[in-house]
Parts: C-alpha cells; sequence; structure tokens
C-alpha cells in the first residue's frame, strides 16, 4: 500500500544525509567528549562543529549558551522550574504567564508548579489564533511576573506568534521571556539577534535529526538553576553524558533545515496551498487560521459531520498519517484545547484534522491525498447523522 | 503500568477484529423512512442521543410492528469515531426481532461483547466504551418515543454530567455491572466527568444536583450491603437447619478448613454435639491426636476454629472444648 505521511508536527523522518553523518560515532568515534584522552579529543572536534552549525541556525552570539538537553520538553521544564527554584522559592516574584495555546510540556508543567504555589497566568488568543502584545500588556505585572513563555508557531494551527514584539515588550518592562520554538525552527527564520528572547527551547526530531535530542538556547547573562545535577557536561548547565551522534545530527540537521527555509517558504508552501484549496473546494469545511500568519507546511482543518478520529483512521486505511486534537483520539478525552482557545463552536472541534507537510513531501502525494480525502469525507458524512440534519436545515431553509 | 501504556499510542491496536470491518462496512447504517414503515406495516421510529459537541451523536431508526411491539427493521446514522459507528451497527442489530421491551435491555456491554473476537478480550480499550453506553441511551429514547412516554418513565433520566448527557441511571449501572471503583473508571466508561468536570465534586464551573464521588460512594455501600445480605443469607438458612443438618455442614466445614490445618501437626477434632441456647448454636467440640494437651488449643486454636465456623455459617455461633 502506498504510504504518505502528513504529521510531521509530531515528527519528522531522519534526513539520510544527517543519518550518514551520526553513524561513525557508534564504533568508530564512541569516546565521550568530556574525556580527556584522544578518544574524548576526537569527538571533540565534531561536537565544535555541531555547536557552530547550531548557533548559526539561530544566530546566536558566542557569549550565548545552547544547552543540549534530551528534548524541548526537557529544555521547557528546565526553564519553568528554574523560575520556581529562583523568584518563587526566594519569595521574589512568584508569577508565570503562559499562553492558553502552550503545548503540553509548558502547560502541564505550568499546572504542576501551580500546585507547588507558583501563580500562572494564561494569556488569551485573539479572534486569529494569536497572543498580541495588547493582550500581555493587561497581564504582565513587573513587580509579579517572573517569566512570560509563549510559543513561536503553534503545532496544531502553525499560527505564528509576534514573537519579536512580544519578547521586546517583556524586556522592556524587566522581566524574562522564553519561547518554545520547536514548530518553528526550519518554516520561518528564527533569529535571536533579533528577537531578544532569554530563552528558547527546540527539538532535533521535528527538523529531520534524531529523536531524543534538543536544545535550549538561554541569552549571555541570564541565569537558570539547572533541571538535571550531576557531572561537569555543558559546564556543569546540564550534566549527563553527551550523546555525541544526536548532537552531530543536531547540527547537521540545523544547518539543512536553514538552507531549506526558502524551499519550505515557497514550494512547501505551494503544496500546502494546493492541498488547503481542495479541502476548502470541499462543502462545508474550514481551516483554522489566516493562511498568512501560519508556518507554511500546516493545516487544521475541519470538515462539518466528520468525527476527527473517524477520518484519521479512515485515512490510514488508504496509508496517509494525519493526526487530530479531536478528543476521541485521546485518552483525556478534552475537546481541542486550541479550538477552545480560539473560541470555535463548540460543535466543530471534534472534526479537526491536521495536515503538516515537510519538505520531503511530494506533488504526487498531495494528488494522492485529495483524491482519497474526498472520497473518506464522503463516505463518512453519508454515515454521520448530523451532517444530514444540517444538510436537512439548509434544504428547508431554500425551500 | 503495564508495558503499552509505557510505550504508549496503542488506542487503534486495541480495536477487535470485529470493530475495524465495521468501521469499514456497516452494514445497518442508513435511514429508515415512512414508506419503508408502510412497506413493512409498521411504524417508524426516529431517536437521537449524544451532541456533536460532545464528539459523538446517534441517531436510531426502528420500524415497530404496532400490535407485537416487535421491532422489524433498525437503522443509525452517527457522528463519532470509528468505535461509535461499529458499535451503533452491532446496537441496530441487536435490535432487530425483539420486542421495544427486550431492545430497552440491551446495554453497553452486550453491545461491547458483540464485538469481540475472542470472549476474554475486550473489543475496545476502555476509554472507547462510552461509545457503546450511548448505544443503550439511544435504545430508551427510541422506546420512549414509541411508546410516547417521557424517557424518565423508562429509565431515571437525572443528568449527572451535562457535557456528555450522562444519566444517573446509567452511571448506576455502570458502575454495579462493571464493578468499577474510581471516578477515572466512570469517566472512561460513559465519558462523565471528562469535559468541564462540574460533576465530580462540588467546587467546579457550576453547581450540580449529583457529584460523581457522591454517586460512587454510595453505589459501593450499596453493593457492599448487597454482598452482606447475600451472605446473611448463608446464615439464616444455617439457623433454620436442622441438628441433624448443622451437624452436616459443620463437618464440612471442619474438613474443608480446620482439620488439614491441624493434620499438619499430626493433630484433629470431634464434633461431640450441638446444642442451641436463646437464639445460639454451641457447638462441642473435642480434641484428637496431638492437641490434646497442647499449649494453645485452648487460646489460640480454639480462638482460629470459632472465627472460621462464624466465618462460615453464622455470627451466632459458639464454640466450646470439652
Amino acid at each position: 500500500m502506498k504510504k504518505v505521511y502528513l504529521d510531521n508536527n509530531a515528527t519528522t523522518m531522519v534526513d539520510p544525509k544527517v543519518l550518514e553523518a551520526m553513524k561513525p560515532f557508534f564504533v568508530e568515534k564512541y569516546g565521550n567528549p568530556n574525556s580527556l584522552h584522544s578518544f574524548g579529543a576526537e569527538t571533540r572536534e565534531y561536537m565544535k562543529i555541531a555547536f557552530d552549525r547550531l548557533y548559526q541556525g539561530i544566530n546566536a552570539s558566542d557569549e550565548d549558551d545552547i544547552i543540549i538537553t534530551s528534548c524541548a520538553t526537557e529544555s521547557n521544564n528546565t526553564i519553568l522550574k528554574s523560575i520556581y527554584f529562583n523568584s518563587v522559592l526566594n519569595n521574589d516574584k512568584n508569577e508565570i504567564i503562559i499562553s492558553a495555546v502552550e503545548h503540553p510540556s509548558i502547560k502541564n508543567t505550568a499546572n504542576f508548579l501551580e500546585k507547588l504555589g507558583c501563580n500562572i497566568k494564561i494569556l488569551p488568543v485573539n479572534k486569529d489564533g494569536i497572543i498580541n502584545v495588547n493582550t500581555l500588556e493587561q497581564y504582565l505585572d513587573p513587580d509579579k511576573t517572573a517569566l512570560v513563555s509563549i510559543m513561536w508557531a503553534n503545532n496544531e494551527t502553525g499560527l505564528i506568534n509576534p514573537i519579536k514584539e512580544l519578547a521586546e515588550f517583556t524586556k522592556s518592562k524587566g522581566v524574562l521571556f522564553h519561547t518554545d520554538a520547536v514548530q518553528a525552527i526550519g518554516k520561518t527564520i528564527v533569529d535571536v539577534s533579533e528577537t531578544p528572547v532569554d530563552f528558547l527551547s527546540f527539538s532535533a526530531h521535528k527538523f529531520h535529526g534524531p529523536k531524543g535530542v534538543g536544545g535550549l538556547y538561554v541569552r549571555s547573562g541570564v541565569q537558570f538553576i539547572p533541571l538535571m545535577h550531576g557531572g561537569e557536561q555543558m559546564g556543569g548547565l546540564r550534566a549527563g553524558t553527551v550523546n555525541v551522534a544526536y548532537v552531530v545530527g543536531m547540527g547537521l540537521a540545523m544547518e539543512l533545515a536553514t538552507e531549506r527555509l526558502k524551499y519550505e517558504e515557497k514550494e512547501v508552501r505551494r503544496k500546502r496551498d494546493m492541498l488547503e484549496e481542495a479541502i476548502l473546494s470541499i462543502p462545508d469545511t474550514f481551516v483554522v487560521g489566516k493562511r498568512e500568519l501560519r508556518t507554511p507546511n500546516t493545516i487544521l482543518a475541519g470538515f462539518r459531520g466528520v468525527e476527527g478520529e473517524a477520518l484519521i483512521w479512515e485515512l490510514n486505511q488508504y496509508g496517509i498519517a494525519t493526526s487530530t486534537g479531536s478528543a476521541c483520539a485521546s485518552e483525556s478525552l478534552e475537546a481541542n484545547p486550541v479550538f477552545v482557545a480560539m473560541g470555535i463552536d463548540k460543535e466543530l472541534s471534534h472534526t479537526s484534522v491536521r495536515f503538516s507537510l515537510s519538505v520531503f513531501t511530494t506533488d504526487e502525494e498531495i494528488e494522492y491525498t485529495i483524491d482519497k480525502l474526498k472520497k473518506s469525507v464522503e463516505r463518512l458524512r453519508n454515515i454521520s447523522s448530523s451532517y444530514t440534519k444540517t444538510s436537512y436545515t439548509k434544504g428547508g431553509e431554500n425551500a | 503500568m503495564p508495558k503499552n501504556k509505557l510505550i504508549g499510542g496503542a488506542l487503534w491496536e486495541l480495536y477487535s477484529q470485529k470493530v475495524n470491518e465495521r468501521m469499514r462496512n456497516p452494514n445497518n447504517m442508513g435511514e429508515l423512512t415512512e414508506e419503508d414503515a408502510k412497506r413493512l406495516g409498521g411504524k417508524l421510529v426516529i431517536a437521537d442521543y449524544g451532541a456533536e459537541s460532545c464528539g459523538d451523536a446517534v441517531r436510531l431508526y426502528w420500524i415497530v410492528e404496532p400490535k407485537t411491539d416487535k421491532i422489524l427493521a433498525a437503522k443509525f446514522k452517527s457522528f463519532g469515531c470509528g468505535t461509535a459507528i461499529a458499535s451503533s451497527d452491532v446496537m441496530a442489530e441487536l435490535c432487530v426481532g425483539k420486542t421495544v421491551d427486550d431492545a430497552v435491555k440491551i446495554t453497553n456491554i452486550d453491545v461491547e461483547k458483540a464485538l469481540r473476537d475472542d470472549p476474554n478480550t475486550p473489543a475496545v480499550p476502555p476509554q472507547k466504551m462510552h461509545c457503546s453506553v450511548m448505544a443503550y441511551d439511544v435504545i430508551k429514547q427510541a422506546a420512549a418515543i414509541y411508546k410516547g412516554i417521557d424517557m424518565t418513565e423508562i429509565g431515571d433520566q437525572d443528568i449527572v454530567c451535562e457535557c456528555a448527557h450522562v444519566s444517573l441511571g446509567t452511571i448506576k449501572e455502570v458502575i454495579k455491572l462493571n464493578d468499577l471503583h474510581t471516578i477515572e473508571e466512570i469517566t472512561e466508561y460513559t465519558k462523565a466527568g471528562a469535559f468541564c468536570k462540574s460533576c465530580i465534586r462540588p467546587g467546579g464551573h457550576e453547581k450540580r444536583k449529583y457529584y460523581l464521588e457522591d454517586i460512587l460512594k454510595e453505589v459501593r455501600e450499596e453493593m457492599e450491603q448487597e454482598k452482606k445480605a447475600s451472605q446473611s443469607g448463608a446464615y439464616s438458612e444455617f439457623e433454620k437447619m436442622t441438628i441433624v443438618g448443622k451437624m452436616k455442614i459443620i463437618e464440612k466445614v471442619l474438613d474443608k478448613n480446620v482439620r488439614p490445618t491441624l493434620k499438619k501437626d499430626d493433630g484433629d477434632i470431634v464434633l461431640t454435639d450441638l446444642k442451641t441456647e436463646n437464639d445460639k448454636t454451641i457447638i462441642v467440640l473435642s480434641y484428637a491426636g496431638a492437641c490434646i494437651g497442647c499449649a494453645s488449643a485452648k487460646t489460640m486454636t480454639l480462638g482460629f476454629i470459632e472465627e472460621i465456623l462464624k466465618n462460615e455459617l453464622s455470627s451466632k455461633i459458639e464454640v466450646v472444648i470439652k
């Protein structure tokens, strides 16, 4: 059966070039870069190259730090918990502001800290699904707010927040700013020299690097308390033996992602738009968020009368991988939080399916998907009790 | 924690083959019309249950023969995930040929069992159970419409969870049928408490008449009492037995629960007499073998024997050693 992978916001294929670059570090060059001997020295050389690539990728200065972590979830945990240890426990400032559409690694960590006595404020999105500076102004209190954490781009909708303005405003009030840039790297320009964030999280497997390795950017002079205590790795900021192969892989993946930004902007966007137009040509469908405000690879679409999980199950029968924020597909049974935050009609919040492309997605795969998607929606609407109801009402009105 | 839970993401692999087949090709999907009713000589019933905003909605069509109340045909339409489609399909099938009163007896468990590939493996993972629970509610709705009565007259329709539209009756029944112990289990089975969470305990978004915590506590207590009642049935029988009957059953208990322990130390016991004083049964025993002269025979061993006889037969028993 044909296989089409359109779930690249969940994870991506490792670029074969990245895999090749990683291979020598399992059997040939397996030294610990923190060792003094030649085995260590040999891997250290490659670590330096990888670090240069990471710094260049987000345009960090030499004085800044990029801490290697196991994933963006760890990076996010590190910063939120650091605020708790540093500010809340010291009775300094006890408030963290996050957005209503954050990833669980921010949202659930904040919920946990709330139980420990941290005050969590949640910024609503506007009708476009974006956090704007005016809203942040209303929430931020320089005497109480220790950290503002707002994602660069949303994983479900692809909507890009105005991080530059949000960070500039936050900094002007003397408050720390963190952004989860997991969905931004490789999809839009992420440049910390122009965007005054203090902390930024990213993860290799979202841009064709391996799973299990991520990064945490920390601006020069900004303090934080490590999450992992132990050895002297990462200058004592993140203990644990460094996974050289994965760091090398992430470094190359970052370089390739930066090189491919133009392709992403043009070609991935063209393919995405092709799919989006086809979705919108099906009656009673909608796409969340204005196209110009989204990353070039993402579509969160709703199909009236069709439950999201039923549709992704159906597409999976054709070998097409998509995902849904629909309650039915997850164990939590809660309606899609992004829909709730954006105030989208509750009736539609169970109908959403996310399509996320990558630089490896082909035109032919999109054409195949369009064909099967139309068939699937038609079949499920034929089964649907609510779609008949909708059409019936419409028919009634016309008559 | 089971390994699969640590690995995660196995939801679809837990669907039975039958669920998969019915998701792909539901046999009973469709509509029934007045013309169909006329053709078959029955009355058309259309019932809706659930809401799109809750993630699942089902519409059930019946054609019922008025003289016999027999369901001649059943079809469904469903907005929902694959398991909702599969369970609605089976639900419709189970209705056909039954009388309306018998159809109302179809439970969520019946629907789920009909979807199993083998009798001991659930057809769907626990969090998907609500789909079949809903099938049961729509049948009640259809029956109410057919009879021209309110659904409350068929089942208790006090709604506990407004979001998922789950009734008190459904919750109580699901707790009892599935021997549920936690709020999380109730949520998995019925979806109650999954959304705004107001109905779990006081202090949520809105004030509710019923809370899951209270219902669970109450039903568990009820179940405990029922269990006790069924046990006390056993002792009331003991009390009503003849002396010979009592002796026989005491011997049985001694053989099963007492003698094997005593025999490990080469001891034994003999039932020598049985008396009734007021409403008490006095059992007179005498030791044999190594038990004779054993230091603990009149203390610990006696206590042990008395406890067993009380547990097995009646609390109104006294054991005396001769």
